[in-house]
């Protein structure tokens, strides 16, 4: 397979400035989503009538297709990076959001009366108790989201090339190199992999009370954080 | 402005009829979609529901949910393009890869979820393993793997407009043609179709569920 690293000169990128762009425009959106998702669970949390509405909305968001989500934001923003991260934006919040609405509500009774009991205010308590103790959950739906982020990335190379490594996919029919287009998949899935990875690490850092015993049971079988969720939203 | 493009693209009277008309199009994207949804709940389904049951090869079925979904359903599509040509097969792999996590990884959580008292109540009266599954198990998990199978329709029903952009029809036509010709009408039409759609799938589980989840299981969950 000769060529595998060969870029054509039209992407104006080197794989690895490919790869830094890639992440750029996947890991931002995923942030992005987290800064809105944390407020906006925790206004579902606070009530209750909220959450299945927000739910509704953030699954019929995620249903628009990514390339005609792009389109129409052309008009807006132009053919730029912020085209397609506006759009991946949207999309984290529909495993968000369930995510962190589970995670913050499976915090025992006793241990929120506890928090009080001993003086803490409602902000301090979010900030210290219930956040950490979410931490397996909110990561649990921090992972699907990353991981499906770094795949759609490719979608934008259909509107100008700004889809990072999806360009080379572009190129790969273009050029009639094939090589090129198994470059772009196989460098994505491990991309994915590196940084499903690396959230796991996160988590393990960030929860070092937990056994790791449990932790197995408790967030590494548990991917699916959206599932549940999205459950109530259809009753 | 967005409003005004779907009216514009539903009231024009071309869009109704013919070849590329709406009932054509929402034709074919749902037989993509019953075509991807029916092979992974094949895959996903069995093997979810035997581990589960046996509580064996969580960390395995997490790793291979993770690798299914780390494939970039967009390059699979164009990597399988270009090695198989055009065709059915190269949508609906990516399609596949994309639908059978989600499936996998509920059902084994759903079964993992089965209170196992009346598991064992069932299994100390001598019901056969195939009778635990089906009889005990599968009906107190039902709500879960349904969930699981609508979320990977759904993902299916917003997905498979990239069938449109290797020569297929469904609704993706609309999106890709439109990109083409700068018929923004078009690409919102294309678009509101499938956020319908995605609709219907959600209010068709939610009948489903009805129908199919015990009332006992229903009133616990």
């Amino acid at each position: 397979m000769s060529g595998f690293f060969d870029i054509p000169s039209d992407l104006q990128h080197s794989w690895l400035g490919l790869v830094g762009l890639h992440l750029r425009e996947a890991l931002l959106p995923v942030l992005a989503g987290l800064v809105v998702a944390l407020p906006l669970a925790q206004l579902c949390v606070r009530f209750r009538w909220l959450y299945p509405p927000v739910l509704w909305v953030t699954t019929v968001l995620y249903a628009i297709p990514s390339l005609a989500f792009f389109v129409v934001l052309i008009d807006y923003t132009g053919q730029t990076e912020l085209t397609v991260m506006i759009p991946l934006t949207v999309y984290t919040l529909v495993v968000l959001v369930p995510a962190i609405v589970d995670g913050v509500r499976s915090v025992p009774q006793e241990t929120l009366a506890a928090a009080t009991a001993m003086g803490f205010g409602p902000v301090r308590r979010y900030v210290q108790v219930q956040l950490p103790i979410a931490v397996p959950a909110i990561v649990a739906g921090l992972r699907v989201a990353t991981v499906s982020s770094i795949s759609l990335v490719s979608v934008g190379t259909l509107i100008g090339n700004q889809g990072a490594l999806g360009n080379l996919l572009n190129d790969a029919t273009i050029y009639n190199r094939p090589e090129l287009a198994w470059n772009a998949v196989i460098t994505m899935a491990v991309l994915a992999i590196l940084a499903d990875a690396a959230l796991v690490l996160v988590r393990v850092l960030l929860t070092p009370w937990m056994p790791s015993g449990t932790r197995r049971r408790k967030t590494g079988a548990r991917p699916e954080p959206a599932a549940p969720a999205l459950e109530d939203a259809a009753r | 402005m967005i409003l005004n493009f779907v009216n514009a693209f539903f009231s024009d009277h071309a869009h109704w009829t013919g070849y590329d008309g709406i009932p054509t199009r929402v034709g074919e994207h749902v037989g993509y979609t019953l075509l991807a949804l029916a092979l992974a709940a094949a895959i996903g389904l069995p093997v979810g529901l035997l581990t589960g049951h046996y509580g064996r090869g969580g960390n395995a079925l997490s790793l291979i949910a993770t690798a299914g979904r780390a494939l970039p359903t967009f390059g699979l599509l164009v990597l399988m393009t270009l090695l198989l040509g055009f065709g059915l097969v190269n949508v609906m792999i990516p399609l596949v890869v994309l639908a059978v996590p989600p499936i996998l990884v509920t059902t084994y959580e759903a079964m993992r979820s089965v209170d196992p008292s009346p598991v064992d109540a069932a299994r100390g009266m001598g019901m056969s393993e195939a009778g635990i599954l089906f009889r005990v198990e599968l009906p107190v998990a039902l709500p879960l793997i349904l969930s699981g199978l609508r979320s990977a329709a759904i993902q299916i029903v917003s997905t498979a407009t990239i069938a449109a952009y290797v020569s297929l029809g469904g609704l993706g036509r609309y999106i890709v043609d439109g990109l083409y010709q700068r018929n923004y009408e078009k690409v919102i039409g294309g678009a509101s179709c499938v956020a319908v759609l995605a609709l219907a799938t959600l209010a068709l589980f939610w009948a489903v569920a009805r129908v199919a989840v015990s009332p006992g299981v229903r009133r616990s969950a």
